[in-house]
């Protein structure tokens, strides 16, 4: 199914499914352990034997020399994968250094050898016993400090390089009103909870695996290319994903590793990344440095936005987007937009949770209510005078919807915003010093083909079958709830099967497309299984009502099983796109508000409230919906409060890298959180006339907490995280 | 985890007579800090001797006055004890400020008191550290250092002692009662009970290898208004960053101790004079000194600080 | 004591790896640990039969388990690997995530922390035991009536936590956030956030948790 014209109404409008807050169909399974994770397949690989991954003890270098001789002559061990044994490997399209190092080193605990062992007690043991030998070379760890060899990354996912707009360098130095600060973001981890985990089985020389992981087709095409095999030979399964935020987009050192293995041994083999090497070993959200400048007229009126921003990677790696939002969030004439990317040997650089926004609005709402400050404007205000209705770099492309002043409107009227004090460290709850504050939300929606296939049996059961992910997002319910919807069956009557390379190939879950992509998907096959009905019964395709799980046109209704007979009914198709996204720019909005204690006498922060407000096209299960966005709030508290992947700038690693070291929110970090979505569907987006709002929800959140601890202390931090060594200096002096 | 040979004795005699027996074997406890290690390789006994099985695990009145705390009553045990809550209160605030509700059901009095650093070089093994492989170096020198001492370090080792409970347990002048694997028993005062790193940081307290603590006990309650207030980054299960476990009589005079500043819960009783003065007094002695690093300066001023907001609290 | 950072010794070969230490520092131990395995044996002729394995049995769900195990088989990985009760997560191995979440007795212990054979004789609850998807536990009901999860995998770790939580309420056990230390704890927001916070959700349904937890805990209260 092509979409290129703007949705009309169609039956996903009847909303009878659609639009509830149903509870999810995989909840049972979750919350009784009965729902089968990628290192869990006992019951379909019986005889599975252990891996363990060794990380290389460099950052960059050279293996001089390895003995595997002790390792090998361990109990139990069956057999050790190094690059020196494994044969030719290529290198995935999603992969920036290799997943398996040798004898170069690229990085801090890049995987240098597979132990193979009866037991995971073996294995583990016997990886100490493998002697390596290192050549260190220099390598640059320092971001500030190799930030000016930066270039102009290629283009890529966030766009180009530069943007320009107007005069920008002459609008600025002309406003009355200027503003140049310089703001830092730093590396973060995504921190799944489930480590990165695959079983691979070699049957002949075909692959399964199951592993953990966002993106079937992407990573079967890595996994086949890499190990030089034709991608039919790679099956890949990945039904439960113990969270991702993309660190499982792509394909990693586990299942690599567990099918070279696999092969080697001639057995099964189960490979997890042990916690200590998961945040090194894989990828994670690159630090920036940002300069935001802006030129305003006295009364707050923008004539020039500047944002640069500088980030690093290894070579070939890609730069963080962070400037992406600053060319569609607010208007104004005159302006420019750089990002540069400068090589560095630290770990892989890679997506995580709204790339590109999610740091890149810590430093421009933080900037938003330092020039709202500096104007003397409030800052829901500020951000109102300059909102725009259409692409500000390109005035002719509307958007195809865009409620961003009702979110800050809707959350400032929720949230009490009028009773603000708008001066700072005025507010006081004993040694507590309150604050509040907002920050605008903004994320692009992407469209992205994705297909399914339903089955419709004589029992009027039906069946999508689709390699989508559900990675806590929801999938399986929203996917349900788009058949049961169309095909006019109670969500009891529909069973969703997921994550299998066999199944039609979907959009996959990344970049908050997956929603409304996936469901777009299954809207095209069951509006092609709905055809399928009707041709079979003689019905028109056009006025058949499918309700109560029956089909009905000119006066007949025939329940669905009776229709699909026997034999069932199949139906695959895709949903794939026009140029509507061109034509008109696609993004969500939102607005954050935040209020913080910080204690006045040792400058800890804890957050007293939250509230999002969120317009992101039509709700499809406003239940596990809010749960993405609460959960976003939450990672977005984590980056503003203490989320930091320390960098050791000597050896060229993470140090933090574990649980207990990285520290991410726990329940008592997070307050009551409220969330409120506005009512709005958007033709442009979909047949489901739905977008992402899984990432929005983390976008601009930290900021608000920035601008609460300004509020609450006077105190400005540019530096993220805003951790009480930053506050201390400007505490009042403790009584 | 290296193989190991594992065992459970019934009696203190059976647990000495296999200490002697296995040189290098360990105690295990809870668990919960050992087998972090061993998982890690950094602890690689070859011999485990599971002391749960020796009692131990009641807490009882000392015909002092005191408390006997038996070295296996587990952290939640000993935080909601009765009488721990009344008298000993800082004790129980600092507990219950540590780890979380899982670790703290399993973790034991002993094993919490010979927990071993969080410094993440030395939970590192591709990384220098004089603690876990003396003469390697030490990566936390010159490297990432915000958790680490400011008092009582060395050239060798910077790193902090992580209990909590161990900061109470040293301003209620705790001693700590062992057994010795040839049956001797000797009560350590915990004040004598930790070493500074020096050039042995490998070597953080006075216990000689093979020797069992059976009991932790309190000295008769001092009355007071007890305080523990524990500074960390998140709300609750992290490791201090300062902590000031404070005991303030209504004249003002009391006992102050620091957590997460040195390789030991930090007290110098001359200090203490200075407190009916305030907290910027004590602070002064207590911080004589103080070597911060390049990321942990700002503990300097959080020690006084914290150290106001305690005294602030004690007064109610 | 010399520093390997030093910068002039950052340079050249960095050959004292972990792997050399540990080489040279405990491989006597190895030896003396492994009756019986001698050193040097070729791959092909180890097998499972050449460990050390040590009986040991406790009650999982309510019914009699009888393992041989390595003796370095953590509870955990003998519920998941040896039982295949998988519903037990391992996050993270080291005590800091708490999806291992389970009850041993009444009470909550972090399962990765703890060796199968220490538990020698222990009655194990684990998320399979609370409930099954037909006949949900009130606490697993309500985490889905109040999508206390996302992707799940701390959930069986949340889900024993709160079980084992309420009654320590119950019991008394304060908590940090408990003001009067004397006083009987109550089941508030704030008492719940702090006794659960040993189980990181990194989806981040904490919110929805602690609704969930409220409402059980309301209930029996
Ligand atoms: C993620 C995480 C967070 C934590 N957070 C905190 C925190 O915030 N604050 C805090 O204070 N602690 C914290 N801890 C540490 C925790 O308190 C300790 O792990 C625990 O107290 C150790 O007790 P155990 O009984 O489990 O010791 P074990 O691990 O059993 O033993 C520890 C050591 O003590 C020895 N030992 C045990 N018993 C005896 C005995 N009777 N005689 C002689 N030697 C003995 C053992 O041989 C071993 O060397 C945390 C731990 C983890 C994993
Ligand atoms: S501070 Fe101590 S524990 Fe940390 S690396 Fe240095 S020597 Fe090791
Ligand atoms: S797996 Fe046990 S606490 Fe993380
Ligand atoms: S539901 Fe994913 S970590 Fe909690």
């Amino acid at each position: 199914m092509k979409f290129d014209t703007p949705a009309t109404t169609n039956p996903i409008d009847q909303l009878k499914v659609i639009g509830k807050p149903t509870d999810r169909i995989d909840g049972p399974h979750k919350t009784t352990g009965t729902a089968r994770y990628a290192y869990e397949h006992h019951e379909e690989v019986p005889n599975a034997v252990y891996g363990h991954v060794i990380g290389a003890a460099i950052a960059k270098g050279r293996i001089a020399s390895i003995d595997l001789s002790a390792a090998k002559a361990a109990p139990g061990v069956l057999g050790i994968v190094t690059a020196e044994n494994a044969g030719k490997l290529g290198k995935g399209e999603f992969n920036t250094a290799k997943l398996l190092g040798g004898p170069a080193i690229d990085h801090y605990h890049q995987a240098i050898a597979l132990v193979v062992a009866q037991t995971f007690e073996q294995a583990v043991a016997a990886a100490q016993l493998v002697r390596v030998k290192y050549e260190r070379s220099e390598g640059k760890f320092d971001l500030a400090a190799v930030k000016d060899t930066g270039v102009k990354p290629k283009p890529g996912l966030g766009g180009a390089s530069d943007t320009a707009v107007g005069d920008f360098a002459g609008a600025f130095a002309a406003a009355p009103m200027q503003f140049d600060a310089t703001y830092t973001t730093p590396d973060q981890s995504h921190a799944m909870i489930e480590p990165h985990a695959s079983i691979a089985k070699w049957e002949g020389d075909k692959l399964t695996v199951w592993t953990s992981n966002q993106m079937i087709a992407w990573s079967v095409g890595d996994l086949a290319k890499t190990l030089g095999i034709p991608k039919e030979n790679v099956r890949l399964i990945s039904p439960y994903i113990g969270g991702g935020f993309g660190g499982k987009l792509f394909l990693r050192a586990d299942a690599l590793l567990a099918a070279l293995g696999a092969r080697a041994v001639r057995r099964p083999v189960k490979v997890a990344l042990h916690r200590p090497l998961v945040t090194n070993n894989t990828t994670h959200r690159p630090a920036t440095i940002q300069r935001i400048r802006f030129g305003a007229t006295k009364d707050g009126k923008l004539t020039a936005i500047g944002h640069e921003s500088w980030s690093g990677d290894l070579p070939e790696g890609a730069p963080e987007t962070a400037v992406g939002q600053t060319r569609l969030l607010y208007a104004g004439a005159n302006r420019m937009t750089a990002m540069r990317l400068a090589v560095l040997d630290l770990p892989e650089g890679n997506a995580m949770r709204a790339p590109g926004e999610a740091p890149g609005l810590m430093a421009l709402e933080i900037a938003m209510d330092e020039m709202a400050e500096k104007l003397g404007l409030d800052p829901i205000k500020f951000r109102i005078l300059n909102d725009t209705q259409v692409d500000p770099e390109k005035p002719e492309r509307p958007f195809s919807q865009r409620n961003l002043t009702e979110c800050l409107r809707t959350g400032a009227e929720k949230f009490g915003w009028k009773q603000r004090n708008p001066k700072p460290a005025q507010t006081r709850d004993g040694r507590w010093m309150i604050g509040t504050g907002v920050a605008a939300a903004f994320r692009n929606s992407l469209s992205m083909k994705s297909a399914a296939r339903v089955r419709l049996d004589n029992r009027g059961m039906v069946t999508v079958e689709t390699d989508m992910t559900d990675i806590g997002t929801g999938s399986y319910t929203i996917i349900a709830q788009t058949a049961a919807e169309m095909m006019g069956v109670p969500l009891a009557q529909v069973v969703v099967k997921l994550g299998d390379s066999q199944f039609p190939v979907s959009c996959g879950s990344g970049g908050q497309w997956g929603a409304h992509n996936s469901t777009g998907g299954v809207f095209a096959a069951c509006t092609k299984l709905r055809e399928a009905v009707a041709k079979k019964l003689g019905l028109d395709a056009k006025t058949a009502v499918f309700a109560d799980g029956h089909v009905s046109a000119g006066g007949r209704s025939v329940p669905l099983g009776q229709a699909a007979g026997p034999a069932g009914l199949v139906a695959e198709d895709a949903i794939e796109y026009g140029d509507l996204d061109k034509k008109s720019q696609l993004s969500t909005f939102g607005a954050h508000f935040v209020e913080v204690g910080v204690n006045a006498a040792t400058g800890e922060t804890r957050i007293r409230r939250m509230l999002a407000v969120c317009a992101a096209g039509r709700i499809l299960n406003p239940k596990s919906a809010r749960s993405q966005v609460i959960g976003a709030m939450t990672m977005g508290a984590g980056a503003a409060l203490m989320e930091e992947l320390a960098v050791d700038k000597r050896a060229g690693f993470f140090v933090n890298h574990d649980l207990a070291g990285y520290e991410v929110p726990v329940h008592a970090d997070i307050p009551h959180q409220e969330v409120i979505f506005l009512d709005e569907t958007d033709p442009m987006s979909s047949p489901m006339k739905a977008k992402g709002v899984g990432e929005l929800g983390i976008c601009g959140v930290a900021a608000a907490v920035a601008n609460a601890i300004y509020h609450a202390t006077g105190a400005r931090v540019r530096d993220y995280p805003i951790t009480l060594d930053k506050l201390l200096g400007h505490l009042p002096p403790v009584a | 985890m290296k193989p190991f040979t594992y065992e459970k004795p019934r009696t203190p005699a059976e647990a000495a007579a296999a200490t002697a027996r296995h040189p290098g074997a360990k105690f295990i406890a809870g668990g919960t800090n050992l087998l972090d290690l061993m998982k890690l390789e950094i602890e690689a006994p070859g011999h485990l001797i599971d002391v749960n099985g020796l009692g131990f695990d009641q807490i009882e009145a000392t015909p002092e006055g005191g408390l006997g705390i038996g070295a296996l009553v587990r952290n939640t045990d000993l935080a909601a004890d009765e009488r721990v809550r009344r008298d000993y209160a800082v004790l129980s605030r600092a507990l219950l400020a540590g780890a979380s509700g899982q670790l703290r059901n399993a973790a034991t009095t002993a094993g919490n008191l010979l927990q071993r650093t969080r410094c993440p070089y030395f939970y590192d093994t591709n990384q220098p550290c004089n603690k876990r492989q003396p003469g390697t170096g030490c990566g936390a020198i010159g490297g990432v250092n915000r958790q680490h001492a400011i008092l009582g370090s060395s050239t060798a080792c910077i790193a902090t002692h992580p209990s909590d409970m161990a900061v109470a347990m040293r301003v209620l002048d705790a001693t700590i009662q062992t057994v010795r694997a040839d049956g001797a028993t000797r009560r350590i005062p915990i004040a004598d009970f930790y070493r500074l790193p020096g050039d042995t940081p490998n070597v953080e307290n006075t216990l000689q290898p093979g020797e069992l603590i059976t009991h932790v006990t309190l000295p008769k309650p001092v009355g007071g208004a007890h305080v523990y207030y524990k500074v960390r980054d998140r709300s609750s299960y992290a490791f201090a960053l300062v902590s000031v476990a404070a005991i303030v009589q209504r004249d003002g005079t009391g006992r102050v101790a620091l957590g997460g500043v040195a390789h030991m819960p930090w007290r110098i009783e001359a200090a203490e004079a200075e407190l009916p003065q305030g907290a910027k007094a004590v602070a002064t002695k207590l911080l004589a000194g103080a070597k911060p690093t390049e990321h942990n300066a700002f503990k300097v001023p959080l020690v006084e600080r914290t150290l106001a907001a305690a005294l602030l609290e004690a007064k109610g | 004591m010399k520093n390997l950072h030093e910068p002039d010794q950052m340079r050249g070969d960095f050959e004292l790896t972990r792997r050399e230490f540990i080489v040279a520092g405990t491989a006597a131990v190895a030896l003396t640990a492994l009756p019986g395995v001698g050193r040097a044996q070729p791959a092909a002729t180890t097998s499972q039969s050449a460990l050390p394995l040590t009986k040991v049995s406790f009650n999982v769900n309510g019914k009699l388990r009888e393992l041989e195990l390595d003796s370095r088989t953590t509870l955990l990985d003998a519920l998941r690997e040896h039982l295949h009760l998988t519903g037990t997560k391992k996050g993270c191995d080291h005590g800091q995530c708490g999806a291992c979440t389970v009850h041993i007795g009444e009470r909550r212990m972090n399962s990765c922390l703890t060796l199968a054979v220490m538990q020698q004789g222990a009655s194990v609850t684990t998320i399979e035991g609370l409930g099954t998807p037909e006949n949900l536990h009130p606490m697993q009901a309500a985490f889905v009536k109040h999508d206390g999860y996302q992707c799940g995998y701390c959930t069986s770790g949340q889900i024993c936590s709160a079980v084992a939580m309420l009654r320590e309420i119950k019991a008394g056990i304060p908590c940090h956030v408990t003001s009067d230390l004397t006083a009987r704890p109550q089941l508030t927001a704030a008492e719940i956030r702090e006794r659960m916070s040993g189980n990181l959700c990194r989806c981040g349904a904490y919110a929805n948790i602690v609704d969930a937890i409220t409402e059980v805990g309301g209930k029996s209260a």
